[in-house]
């Protein structure tokens, strides 16, 4: 969110006004007091596009900030609500610039994309615009020098008059990228004040959560009132589950084959009423009874799921640890499982895998052997 | 003749004293890779009893296990903290390849190695965060389980471990030259193109199994390559339809941002250069299927 890039800005000596955060509209009355009176009330929330919801709102008094504070907390930004308002001061703005650093998958090193043309997505830029785009590669080796900030200054042609102070920022900026672990960091506008001075007046940044090991201070960033409770659940049992929109409960090993599996039941679900994969969970490689009736736990506690799809390729755990693991897992949940499974066991030790869960006859479980036909039961029964 | 890895591959595990290190050896050396080495600087001059009598020598540095054994092949069982130094050090050794299996290496420290390898100029690196690469019969370099499927003449290449492993699985009556899995991170060593024009030149290699999934435009790229440089018969498979937008779905660089990276987009480029693409991974293993047997 905003703030948050902010303060990563603000310790590493970017020029920022961060502003103050609030939660309660009441509150806005001595932050806009706090802020010079004249303030922008901005929403807080992870989703680009807020000032054309209306999510941005100048405020010309503290009288007037509450009234804006209460229009803006709570209300909708694509599916993202308002939990939080930034009472910023009104920056008196002469200029708008667009700068970022991010991590070029494609050339597979960094880049840096700036504009003198800021204030607007720089997509829109790169295609009414592009030679008012500037893109300028980094070498993962060399990173940001004196040289390199120049060359960035001269390629965005930034006015003389801020080319110094650009390059000041611009290395401070490469600071939060490389210290921080960002893969986006991201200021739009960066804008010239009427006293001249640059100042980031609006921000995003994407942490590496890969790189989390070495930044304990990046789970303070994480928000639990934003998070979906069962994505949160998840995480708390380290599954990796993301909470999706549909009917058909999703397990299985290995990323690929679960957004595979999403894939194939959505294509079944077209014959069976529009049902669809209610999430994303892979339990990895192990697939122990334990990880099982975690991953079950989770989605079964989903209101929506009316039946569980579970698929396994037995690669390095054969399928008969697999089907130990359902088994077990079904006994350790007892009467919380109360959703049809259909379950699908392929690759080493099929055969036994197989074997174990038909000698188990549970009342729920029915197996199917290929991918494509388990999909299109579990998405029969969750159509039932 | 396989790509990367044959049956003259020498191979040494960095981190093979670990669990994970030592777990995936024993299957190495059960599907009959030549594993002539370890690396740990703290057990070096010591050696590792495997099952099936193999005697595995751990070296102090990567650079004395290949001065000692010949090694040209490095699998790296290294934590994320510590995965960097570990493939620095394999480069500055100059093995030919090294294969990283890592899961949740910072995308920084694989930028920096990557390029670092890339300015040495003497270190194919394959991964972060996949199964690595097998050549059925011949030698395995990572986690793929050997035993699902046969030495054959199709290639594959994939960003999923799983999905290698499905597919390997489907086509195991025709069997591979050579499966790699070239990981789903951000950044990889290994790209679908390099994979792609390594099984174009292998006489082994009849045709490709091409396995992609959502985020970043390495698909597309792969598509314009094919059109261009690939005349053995290529079939897709892209995961992630249902993906939502701005989500990481397992994989750190399985993500849609924005209107880019979507699995239509990918399905639709390789199907615009004539890439016959399943929309489901047995449907995918049919179409290969169909042109095996003419």
């Amino acid at each position: 969110m905003e703030y948050q890039a902010k303060e990563l800005f603000a310790k590493h000596g970017v020029p920022v006004n961060i502003g103050t955060v609030i939660t309660e509209t009441a509150a806005a009355a001595a932050a806009a007091e706090e802020q010079g009176g004249r303030v922008v009330v901005k929403a807080q929330v992870k989703i680009g596009g807020r000032g054309k919801a209306g999510g941005v709102k100048l405020a010309t008094d503290p009288a007037d900030a509450v009234a804006k504070a209460e229009e803006i907390l709570g209300m909708d930004i694509k599916g993202h609500t308002v939990h939080r308002v930034l009472i910023a001061p009104a920056a008196d703005i002469a200029d708008e610039y667009y700068f970022s650093f991010l991590v070029d998958r494609a050339n597979r090193n960094y880049l840096c994309i700036a504009s003198i043309e800021g204030g607007v997505e720089i997509e829109v830029t790169a295609v009414e615009n592009p030679d008012a785009v500037a893109k300028v590669a980094i070498d993962p080796q060399v990173g940001v020098d004196d040289a390199k900030a120049a060359e960035i200054v001269a390629a965005t042609r930034f006015p003389a008059e801020v080319a110094e102070q650009a390059k000041d920022v611009i290395k401070k900026l490469w600071d939060v990228f490389v210290k921080e672990d960002a893969t986006l960091v991201e200021v739009n506008p960066l804008v010239k004040l009427a006293d001249g001075t640059l100042e980031a007046l609006d921000g995003k940044v994407s942490l590496d959560e890969n790189a989390d090991f070495r930044h304990p201070d990046h789970e303070d960033f994480v928000l639990i009132e934003d998070a979906d409770p069962l994505e949160l659940a998840a995480k708390e049992k380290g599954l990796n589950y993301v909470k999706l929109d549909g009917e058909v409960g999703i397990i299985g090993n290995g990323a690929g084959l679960v957004m595979s599996t999403l894939d194939v039941v959505a294509y079944a679900g077209e014959k069976h009423g529009g049902v669809k994969p209610a999430n994303f969970l892979d339990i990895g490689g192990g697939a122990s009874a334990e990880v099982m009736a975690n991953g079950l736990h989770i989605i079964i506690g989903d209101e929506q799921v009316k039946s569980v799809f579970v698929n396994v390729f037995g690669g390095i755990t054969a399928c008969d640890a697999v089907a130990h693991g359902i088994v077990g897992a079904l006994e350790k949940l007892g009467d919380e499982a109360t959703k049809p499974l259909v379950v699908r066991l392929d690759g080493n030790n099929v055969v036994e895998g197989r074997r174990i869960l038909n000698e188990a006859n549970h009342p729920l479980v029915t197996l199917v052997d290929t991918m494509d036909g388990a999909a299109d039961k579990a998405a029969e029964l969750a159509n039932a | 003749m396989a790509i990367f890895l044959t049956e003259n591959s020498k191979v040494i595990v960095q981190g093979m004293t670990g669990s994970e290190g030592m777990k995936h050896t024993q299957r190495m050396l059960d599907s009959g890779t030549q594993i002539v080495g370890g690396v740990n600087p703290r057990k070096a001059g010591t050696s590792v009893e495997f099952n099936g009598g193999a005697s595995v020598p751990v070296f102090g540095s990567v650079a004395e296990a290949m001065a000692a054994t010949g090694a040209d092949v490095s699998v790296l069982f290294v934590p994320p903290a510590f995965t960097k130094a570990a493939a620095i050090e394999a480069v500055d050794a100059g093995i030919g390849l090294a294969v990283v299996i890592t899961e949740g290496v910072p995308v920084h420290d694989t930028a920096e190695f990557r390029a670092y390898a890339e300015a040495k100029g003497t270190t194919r690196i394959i991964g972060p965060n996949c199964p690595g690469l097998i050549s059925p019969g011949k030698s395995n370099a990572g986690i793929i389980p050997a035993d699902i499927t046969k030495a054959g003449r199709v290639g594959l290449v994939s960003k999923s471990g799983t999905l290698t492993y499905q597919m390997m699985y489907e086509l195991r009556d025709f069997g591979f030259s050579s499966c790699i899995g070239i990981g789903g991170d951000p950044i990889i060593g290994t790209t679908h193109i390099d994979a792609l024009q390594a099984f174009q030149d292998d006489p082994e290699t009849d045709a490709i199994v091409m396995i992609g999934e959502i985020g970043g435009d390495a698909e597309e790229r792969a598509a314009a390559y094919i059109a261009e440089h690939i005349t053995k018969p290529v079939v897709g498979y892209v995961a992630g339809f249902t993906a939502p937008e701005g989500k990481t779905m397992g994989h750190a660089g399985a993500i849609v941002s924005g209107s880019s990276g979507t699995a239509a987009a990918k399905q639709e480029a390789l199907e615009a250069v004539g890439v016959k693409v399943g929309k489901t991974p047995s449907e995918a293993a049919q179409l290969m299927r169909e042109i095996l047997q003419g």
